[in-house]
């Protein structure tokens, strides 16, 4: 493999394991609030974190581009007070990974919290444990399967982005040309054989990944 | 959450559903039974000025469709390679139309140079950045430069051999931004997401408001900017597409090409 495109599979790896870690810590978090708690808004917040599953990725970009750019409605002091911009670094590719396939691992992780028995939850509570405890060490140790398996599928979407990454990290060799970014210009500029060889990797491991998420999430049903 | 439901709103909703989508199907065609339809890819640089000749193309043979598709030409070019049905393919650098060319993909002899373009350096119109010539962007505030993908981009090829003639390539290679097309570049300069950018003078000219030029690229700093237009082979209309390319090099074609900024024919130095 020559070095540009072992350049974008690390990328592509960093990028999508970046994302994973934060998707799991904020996407478990959210499950729980949205399975546990009831309160006003939360349809909407719902709404709004699925949002990014059935937009186009397009659009997705265009809203972040909104927030997030040098003039955009927070990236404009972001960019007043520190003279950075996250547009068109590899955090945007992050960014952009983050927000497309969270909705994956609160969906995933929800079912797998509402699935746990109500009934050892409220044990959890007669025998005194607290609301956090409880979390740690109930709901979580029984909803593991589906937070691993929202997690694998969350790093596969992540890897996979590619609309809203080229939109807010752009297309540039050696800094933000993630694997699917780098498919789509060797494909435009005629480079077959550079393209076949990174399509069939990504065939290869996205199938593993589904692989391993179905075999986790059979077992949590 | 759907169990709790009765039973009598699902099949309701499903019904409308059904109903909605079927009823898709039947929605009547807006345009009108169409006469012909051609298809012409043209570098986007190109776009405003094409869309007015489309005008006067489609008031001389009305009834029919008149399809653009703008971008940068070496994408454009790929696609006719691989079999877009595209008529004409009007190009931002002869690079591409040559390509076309040996791969034995164009109607040989309906080929011309119809336009001639300038390369320059814009800022965004509020920057802060006292920017005055192409040697400035080695200044450290100049974090961000767009120029054009030069594998895909005839704009980006001809920023590249500027840069390289100022040898400043080796310099600023770090801070470059490739976009997908000309407009690209021009939009992310107008957004203030670059410090600054290599664009036609005609596309400056298109966001005049938001953009400053500060430089024009030397003429010997680059390859000359031609715009070829040739008809694609096995276009099944190719008297239109051979017609279309007569308006654009007919003198209200180049009057409007000139309107644009564009160098034509005879006016060449």
């Amino acid at each position: 493999m020559d070095g540009s495109v072992l350049f974008s599979l690390r990328l592509s790896l960093q990028v999508a394991a970046v994302a994973t870690v934060l998707i799991v810590l904020v996407g478990t978090g959210m499950a729980y609030i949205l399975a546990s708690k009831n309160f006003r808004g939360r349809e909407p917040l719902d709404i709004l974190l699925t949002l990014p599953l059935v937009l186009p990725p397009t659009v997705t970009g265009y809203y972040l581009i909104l927030f997030m750019g040098r003039n955009g409605l927070l990236g404009k002091y972001l960019f007043h007070w520190t003279g950075w911009s996250i547009m068109f670094t590899w955090y945007a590719a992050v960014l952009a990974s983050f927000i497309v396939a969270l909705p994956l691992m609160i969906k995933t992780t929800r079912a797998a919290i509402e699935s746990v028995d109500a009934n050892l939850i409220k044990v959890s509570y007669t025998l005194g444990h607290g609301e956090f405890k409880t979390f740690f060490k109930v709901i979580l140790p029984l909803s593991r399967r589906g937070i691993i398996a929202g997690a694998v599928l969350s790093f596969a979407r992540a890897m996979g982005e590619f609309g809203a990454t080229l939109m807010v990290a752009g297309n540039i060799p050696g800094k933000t040309n993630t694997m699917p970014i780098a498919i789509y210009t060797s494909a435009s500029s005629g480079d077959w054989s550079k393209a076949n060889m990174m399509v069939i990797f990504f065939t290869l491991v996205s199938g593993f990944f589904i692989y391993i998420a179905n075999k986790l999430s059979k077992k949590v049903i | 959450m759907f169990r709790k439901l009765p039973k009598l709103f699902e099949i309701r909703s499903l019904v409308i559903v059904l109903i909605f989508f079927v009823g898709l199907v039947f929605v009547p065609e807006i345009t009108a039974q169409s006469t012909y339809e051609i298809t012409i890819s043209a570098a986007i640089s190109l776009k405003n000025a094409f869309e007015d000749i489309g005008k006067i193309f489609k008031e001389r043979n009305p009834g029919g469709r008149l399809l653009f598709n703008f971008g940068g030409s070496g994408d454009l070019a790929r696609q006719i390679e691989v079999g877009a049905p595209v008529d004409v393919f009007a190009s931002a650098a002869e690079k591409e139309m040559d390509d076309l060319d040996h791969k034995d993909m164009i109607i040989k002899g309906t080929r011309k140079d119809f336009a001639w373009n300038r390369v320059v350096l814009i800022i965004p119109m509020k920057s802060p950045i006292p920017l005055t010539s192409f040697n400035d962007l080695r200044r450290g505030e100049i974090q961000k430069i767009a120029i054009g993908n030069p594998k895909t981009v005839p704009a980006g090829r001809y920023a590249e051999e500027v840069l390289r003639h100022f040898n400043l390539w080796e310099d600023i290679k770090d801070r470059l931004i490739f976009a997908e097309n000309v407009r690209q570049v021009l939009d992310y300069v107008a957004r203030g997401e670059v410090d600054a950018g290599m664009v036609y003078s005609t596309d400056a000219l298109v966001r005049a408001k938001e953009v400053r030029i500060v430089a024009q690229a030397p003429d010997q700093s680059h390859r000359q900017v031609i715009y070829p237009i040739a008809v694609v082979k096995g276009s099944k209309k190719e008297a239109l597409a051979k017609e279309f390319i007569a308006v654009v090099t007919s003198r209200e074609g180049e009057k409007i090409l000139e309107s644009y900024g564009f160098r034509v024919s005879g006016q060449r130095k």
